[in-house]
């Protein structure tokens, strides 16, 4: 036993994937970008990098026992962020000045709740002690999540909001759900869904339109639909071996929307083909076994489930996004981990990796 | 050591290796997803991509220019650009149409028409909007692909006509082809093609309609042309070359100015029409960009009939001059002899019915019943030979059927037989009837080009010229309708006078010195009653005259009808003797030569305007 954690310990392997997945990333950015208006825009990804891997640094200096201890307090930091950021929103105080700065802050605090969710519900699996959760866990569970899932809703932004539920999700699995409880969440989802869509006057026009285009993409075309579809044809159009870096026509012409943020992996596709496509998806399967790995490796249950919570967050992404881009999920903006360009989300997977190098640098320390 | 820091359980390996299982399972799902649409589909989208990226632009040919016998254009063609609207993205459509309507000033209600009338067919076909662009239109859409990319330019080819109104109605006009015949025509044409519809336009649209290129390039997703991928050039229309003389011609359109009727001059000895006047006439100009529908209709009901070419398609009474027809059929017939004589007071009396005369012409001989056009002396003539005799001349001189002249729509005029009126009027023949016939009024009904071609058959003794307006015609056929020389001396002599003679019909008046000018002038009645209704009042005479010179074996003849213009001699006799007056001031090389020849064609230019330049200039 050490008493001490050293970076020596940290899961360079894990890091490696994360190194070789970003790289893709950016070198997808600089494919789908440097003909265009946009060149350049690699070097910024290539900043937000370089910051997140200096905030996995910090964050795993930090004990993960000291950040669960503060899990209360962190949790109401971040509801009360929310809540800042919608009064801001709603407020005609700050005219547009506020409303953009609080469109800022409120990708971030929506980034920052996602890792406060992740110790927060650490700390209440780790303290129910259990392998058999009761009904009453359950609910307060489900109240834990749903306050921040709520608020993120109302901002609006559906896509970060949902990624809050698989950390619960996966969470409770671990810690030992029952199976009738299981069933009767299955069941309930099962009702909610069509409930839910006759609700659908009640959501957010954009929200109505992306269901509706969703279901009948062909009724759409320049709106979702039309994202959907071209996205489609560029994953299809790569077919097994691509049509080479820089060489897919419906990245280079901008056909592919947003093809360097949330449709990456279409643009990929194309240019990289089936085979391109295998490898990252390969990759992030590496990131979660290892991830998985490591939270088998955890020195308690505490350290295993902020480690599964990360887990949960990253394979949500991935699946949610994938699935999206062959047309199988709705359009939501949840971007591809690592891969997708963007400031916050980038900054915020290394930070969950830092949580992760927390937990594992420590496995051996008493 | 707070509760949650209890290490007392065991970390719950066997539900996290679940875990790893279960994302390996989506990993699979996801590459099956993947598979199903890079390998599976890969053709289908590979497809859809091509069709996203790549846009075909038509390059129009030009079609051939007309040019006048000496080499001088009548029509050509010039590069100019139309506007489309894209309609596979309606959503995108229906929010672009205001912002349309405004930059490039088109009224709502013509927009909504439009895409109504487009409606049947494919989306992925546009629709043009603006067939002749204006700069400040093409500025509006080059600085717009951003955000009207449901915009675009074609360049096109339109249809010029130089001297406007001039030969006209022969020359025709050119519009987009319709349904039916792009359905005759599948391999040839595609919607929105243009193609001649009427005139020589209609008649020789194969020889100068041109073979159109494509273009394919490369377009983003707002439409903005990156790069050409390949080019296959337009084949522009041929020249024709007409056998018009725009000397002539312009004479002839200068002289008929307001009036209304028909001329056509020809060279008696090859058929080849000089000159082809009809008037009222339209602008052919109006048609080179789409016609509007309001002007459209308008031109096609007008009850004068300005879309008709009267020297082919007006079939009226031939008046006197059908009395050539008759001295023919009395000398060849040799029905009565060459040297009867009538009695005329004025009138005269027949089944019981008075027909006029003019004047009383006292005793008439043939020669006199030609110059002096007597009713009476063919009134007696009709009566000895009859209508089955008459008509058997007028129609071996060709009247009452087509001449076969190289443009659509000729009418065939009529000729009537007694079967004729048994057919269509249900009952015999009056004899009355040929009475009227005899001196070219009743049933007879004659075209102007007909009249030409019979005066210039008498003339020659039975030659029928084949009338022709290209230059290069081949496969041409007289026919013929021999004539002794004895018929035909008399009857030239006849008509001779008629020019020549103090006391023929034209008193003189269009004499032309050291020429043979003869010819017959006629006055008819305008039997059209529906005309006249529709119209609400009474119409004067039609006038006619057809000139010839020299006055055996012509050169030239013309023939020329003023519609209500009352006597031939005073209303057309004047514009034939001015055509002919200029050929041969021409011939005789009073006129300084044209500047450009026959020899030298000037191909018409394809000038594909590059788009994607364009593009690029934003």
């Amino acid at each position: 036993m050490k008493d001490r954690p050293r970076v020596h310990d940290f899961d360079w392997s894990l890091l490696a994937i994360a190194g070789t997945i970003s790289a893709i990333g950016v070198i997808e950015i600089y494919s789908s970008t440097h003909a265009s208006a946009m060149a350049g825009m690699q070097w910024k990804q290539l900043m937000w990098i370089g910051i997140g891997l200096a905030g996995m640094f910090l964050i795993s200096r930090i004990d993960y026992h000291t950040l669960l201890d503060q899990a209360p307090a962190l949790y109401l930091i971040g509801i009360a962020g929310l809540l800042v950021v919608l009064l801001l929103g709603f407020s005609r105080l700050g005219a547009k000045r506020w409303i953009s700065l609080g469109g800022i802050m409120n990708l971030q605090v929506s980034e920052i709740m996602k890792l406060i969710i992740i110790i927060v519900l650490a700390r209440f699996f780790a303290e129910v002690r259990t392998d058999r959760l009761t009904l009453v866990d359950l609910l307060k569970i489900g109240v834990l999540t749903i306050i921040p899932v709520g608020l993120i809703l109302k901002q609006p932004d559906l896509g970060t909001a949902m990624v809050l539920v698989p950390v619960a999700v996966v969470g409770a699995l671990c810690a030992g759900i029952q199976w009738k409880h299981a069933a009767v969440g299955l069941v309930l989802v099962a009702l909610l869904v069509p409930l839910g869509w006759n609700m659908r006057r009640h959501l957010k026009p954009y929200q109505q339109q992306r269901i509706q285009t969703f279901l009948h993409p062909e009724e759409d075309q320049r709106g979702a639909g039309y994202q959907i579809l071209q996205s489609e044809i560029a994953v299809g159009s790569g077919g097994f071996w691509g049509k080479g870096f820089g060489k897919g026509s419906q990245n280079q012409l901008g056909f592919v929307p947003v093809r360097y943020s949330d449709f990456i992996l279409a643009a990929l596709a194309e240019e990289q083909g089936f085979i391109g496509v295998c490898v990252v998806l390969l990759l992030y399967l590496g990131l979660i076994l290892r991830l998985v790995d490591n939270a088998q490796k955890a020195k308690d249950r505490a350290g295993m489930y902020v480690v599964m919570g990360v887990t949960a967050i990253l394979g949500f992404h991935v699946l949610v996004n994938s699935a999206m881009v062959i047309g199988y999920m709705p359009v939501t903006g949840i971007p591809l981990p690592l891969m997708s360009y963007g400031g916050s989300a980038t900054a915020f997977v290394f930070l969950a990796l830092g949580l992760v190098m927390n937990v594992r640098m420590r496995r051996f320390v008493n | 050591m707070p509760s949650w820091n209890i290490n007392d359980q065991k970390i719950p390996q066997g539900r996290l290796a679940l875990f790893s299982y279960l994302s390996a399972t989506f990993v699979v799902l996801l590459l099956i997803g993947f598979w199903h649409l890079q390998v599976m589909q890969s053709e289908h989208f590979s497809d859809l991509a091509e069709k996203n990226g790549i846009r075909s632009i038509a390059i129009i040919a030009p079609r051939g220019a007309m040019l006048d016998r000496e080499g001088r254009v009548l029509v050509d063609s010039y590069p100019s650009f139309s506007i489309l609207l894209l309609r596979d993205n309606p959503k995108l459509l229906e929010r672009s149409l205001p912002q349309i309507e405004d930059g490039l000033g088109i009224a709502k209600e013509d927009l909504d028409a439009q895409l109504d009338a487009a409606k049947l067919e494919p989306k992925f076909l546009p629709v043009i909007i603006k067939p002749a662009a204006t700069e400040s239109d093409i500025a509006f859409v080059e600085s717009h692909r951003a955000d009207l990319p449901v915009l675009d330019l074609m360049m096109v080819q339109r249809r010029r006509y130089p001297r406007d109104e001039m030969l006209a109605n022969t020359i025709g006009y050119v519009g987009e082809i319709s349904p039916q015949e792009l359905e005759k025509n599948p391999d040839r044409y595609k919607p929105g093609d243009i193609i001649g519809k009427a005139g020589l336009e209609k008649q020789y649209n194969d020889q100068i309609v041109g073979t159109d290129g494509m273009r394919r390039v490369v377009v983003n997703s707002v439409g903005k042309v990156m790069r050409t991928l390949d080019n296959v050039e337009a084949i522009p229309g041929r020249p024709i070359q007409l056998t018009i003389d725009e000397d002539l011609q312009q004479i002839a359109e200068n002289d008929f100015a307001n009036k209304s009727g028909a001329l056509i001059a020809m060279d008696a000895h090859t058929g080849e029409v000089l000159a082809m006047v009809s008037r009222p006439t339209f602008n052919p100009n109006d048609f080179a960009v789409r016609i509007p529908g309001k002007q459209w209709a308008a031109l096609n009901s007008d009850p004068r009939t300005p879309l008709l070419n009267r020297a082919i398609q007006a079939q009226l009474a031939p008046g006197s001059v059908f009395k050539v027809v008759m001295a023919t059929a009395m000398l060849e017939s040799k029905a009565l002899p060459a040297n009867y004589t009538v009695y005329c007071p004025g009138y005269a009396t027949f089944y019981g019915r008075l027909f006029h005369c003019d004047h009383a012409h006292g005793s008439v001989d043939l020669h006199k019943g030609i110059v002096a056009s007597c009713d009476v002396y063919f009134y007696n003539v009709g009566k000895v030979l009859g209508i089955d005799r008459i008509d058997q001349y007028a129609f071996g001189l060709g009247l009452g059927r087509r001449t076969g002249i190289d443009l659509p729509s000729e009418e065939p005029g009529l000729v009537p037989t007694e079967d004729w009126v048994e057919r269509v009027d249900h009952h015999k023949w009056y004899p009355g009837s040929t009475i009227s016939v005899a001196i070219g009024q009743g049933a007879v009904m004659v075209t102007p080009i007909q009249l030409a071609r019979m005066i210039a058959a008498v003339a020659s003794g039975g030659t029928l010229i084949p009338p022709h307006l290209l230059k290069d015609a081949t496969g041409l056929k007289s026919g013929s309708f021999p004539l002794s020389d004895d018929t035909v001396q008399q009857v030239t002599d006849g008509m001779w006078g008629v020019v020549n003679e103090p006391d023929g019909t034209t008193s003189g008046l269009v004499k032309l010195q050291n020429i043979d000018f003869s010819g017959k002038t006629g006055t008819a009645q305008t039997e059209s009653f529906e005309l006249q209704n529709k119209l609400g009042k009474k119409l004067k005479e039609n006038g006619w005259f057809v000139g010839y010179a020299p006055r055996r074996n012509p050169e030239i003849v013309v023939a020329a009808l003023v519609q209500e213009g009352g006597w031939g001699s005073t209303s057309a006799a004047p514009i034939v003797r001015d055509v002919v007056k200029m050929y041969y001031d021409k011939k005789n090389g009073h006129l300084p030569p044209p500047a450009s020849t026959a020899d030298n064609l000037p191909p018409a230019a394809v000038h594909p305007v590059d788009m994607t330049a364009g593009a690029q200039q934003q």
